[in-house]
């Protein structure tokens, strides 16, 4: 399966890696619940989403997070937000 | 003139390991200062002195492995005179020293290394000059000023002498101590203390085990307005609502708080709540978010995030440490449905939340599909029984359907 925007994808993992520091990116597949491969509990999610929308510049209000589920869910959410 | 000694830091330890000295002798220290830091079979943790005073002697050197209530210092009270030199309570103080040392056993190391020698001449009265952006820079790098040369004014150690004592190949206090364990070690070491500790509450405490289901529709909806308007910075995570709620029901039913020593139980007025958070390595460490009752839920909010980042970076204090009164475990969204926990001793109780998920619900004889969690009580039979443990559940209930009064 071909990676989605791969440079916002490498950005987007390294803020997770800031989380999760053992997280392969070649290991995490787009299509599976993020929070599942990646075992983030609660604070490590909103930690996450906290990074994401400092360093991106994007709001994120808590709404939407029912969306956001699989990192390719992630992606595309991000993508059209950054327009 | 007092001991200072090495306090235990939750049932799993009963030896640590002096990696730091954050204090040395002539300095005035207050209650609640970090003065060490000491690596326990979890974490690295600022261990902090309980009273005020000037710091007398040093007894035990970063690197040496030590058992809990060992004397690590002795301190003078605020205004107490330094004995003089050779002074029988001295005596008798190297001689304790001896003694310690002996009881310590194959635990003990660096026997016959005196102190730094710095730390000796500072023994006498003498404060080491250095100016507060040097000491800054010195703890940043780990460089131990008392082994440092001033060359400043007055043999002042100055920003230079740390900078040039941290550089490679320059003696630093970090090199007396042996690498840290590998990992593999650590988490082995881990594993083995909290089995110990989970034995001995299995063996001592007569536990018995009561759950709720209690319906979130509420709490969901009170915390999803609340958050709205937040940026995401500010925002609320469920499990601090549901500390806040153990926390006043607790308030309610005192026998579920506290701690059982030497055959009785000493209940705590504050809700001191030791929340389970697990490592990415593995592993479990519950320190205390302290007196969760009596903060509004922002302060809890801030303080919960501050203790999760301190608990990974394994920087975690003293008191957090030795002081819960209560554990919750919340194995929240991505958990099971429930949970029944092992008292953490010598705690009497412990309340564990499984994941928020839809139950079918019967509310006035029509069934409704509702976000519900299982709240799960294991307490101490020696104090409390299910009676109390049932009302205790139920004012949990109660305290989750008014989530505006948290």
């Amino acid at each position: 399966m071909a990676e989605k925007y791969p440079e916002l994808r490498a950005n987007v993992i390294a803020i997770l890696r800031g989380i999760a520091p053992e997280v392969e990116a070649d290991e995490l597949r787009d299509d599976r619940p993020l929070r599942q491969q990646v075992d983030l509990d609660s604070m490590d999610w909103l930690n996450f989403l906290i990074g994401i929308s400092e360093q991106l510049k994007v709001s994120i209000p808590e709404a939407d997070y029912g969306r956001l589920v699989t990192l390719g869910n992630l992606l595309d959410y991000l993508r059209a937000k950054l327009g | 003139m007092f001991d200072f000694t090495l306090p235990s830091l939750g049932a799993d330890m009963d030896e640590g390991k002096l990696i730091e000295w954050k204090v040395k002798p002539g300095d005035t220290v207050h209650k609640g200062q970090v003065v060490a830091i000491v690596d326990t079979s979890k974490a690295a943790v600022d261990v902090e002195i309980w009273q005020d005073g000037v710091v007398h002697e040093l007894l035990v050197e970063a690197g040496e492995r030590i058992p809990v209530g060992t004397a690590l210092a002795t301190l003078l009270e605020p205004g107490e005179k330094a004995p003089p030199k050779g002074a029988p309570s001295k005596g008798a103080r190297a001689g304790g020293k001896e003694a310690r040392r002996a009881a310590g056993g194959a635990a003990a190391v660096g026997e016959g290394r005196p102190l730094a020698a710095a730390a000796a001449v500072h023994a006498e009265g003498a404060r080491l000059r250095i100016s507060p952006a040097a000491r800054k820079r010195a703890d940043a790098l780990g460089v131990d000023i008392a082994r440092l040369t001033g060359s400043g004014p007055g043999g002042a150690v100055t920003l230079a002498d740390v900078e040039a004592a941290a550089q490679p190949g320059a003696p630093k206090a970090v090199e007396a101590i042996p690498a840290a364990h590998p990992e593999a070690d650590r988490n082995a070491e881990m594993r083995r203390a909290i089995a110990a500790a989970m034995s001995r509450s299995k063996r001592e405490i007569p536990h018995y085990y009561l759950v709720e289901t209690i319906p979130m529709a509420r709490a969901q909806r009170w915390l999803a307005q609340a958050n709205e308007g937040r940026p995401i910075t500010a925002r609320l995570l469920m499990a601090v609502l549901q500390l806040k709620a153990v926390a006043a029901a607790l308030a309610q039913y005192p026998d579920l708080n506290g701690i059982f020593r030497d055959g009785c139980f000493e209940p705590v007025q504050a809700a001191h709540i030791g929340v389970a958070i697990s490592l990415r390595q593995g592993g479990l460490i519950a320190p205390a978010l302290h007196d969760v009752g009596s903060k509004p839920l922002d302060q809890l909010m801030r303080e919960l995030a501050d203790l999760v980042k301190r608990t990974r970076a394994g920087s975690l204090r003293s008191s957090e440490m030795s002081d819960p009164t209560i554990t919750v475990t919340n194995l929240g969204d991505q958990g099971v449905e429930a949970v029944m926990g092992v008292i953490y001793p010598p705690q009497v109780a412990l309340v564990g939340f499984g994941r928020i998920m839809e139950r079918p619900w019967v509310e006035d004889g029509a069934l409704l599909a509702l976000p519900t969690v299982v709240a799960s009580l294991a307490a101490d039979h020696r104090v409390s029984d299910g009676h109390r443990g049932a009302l205790f559940l139920a004012e949990l209930r109660e305290r989750l359907q008014r989530p505006e009064e948290l």
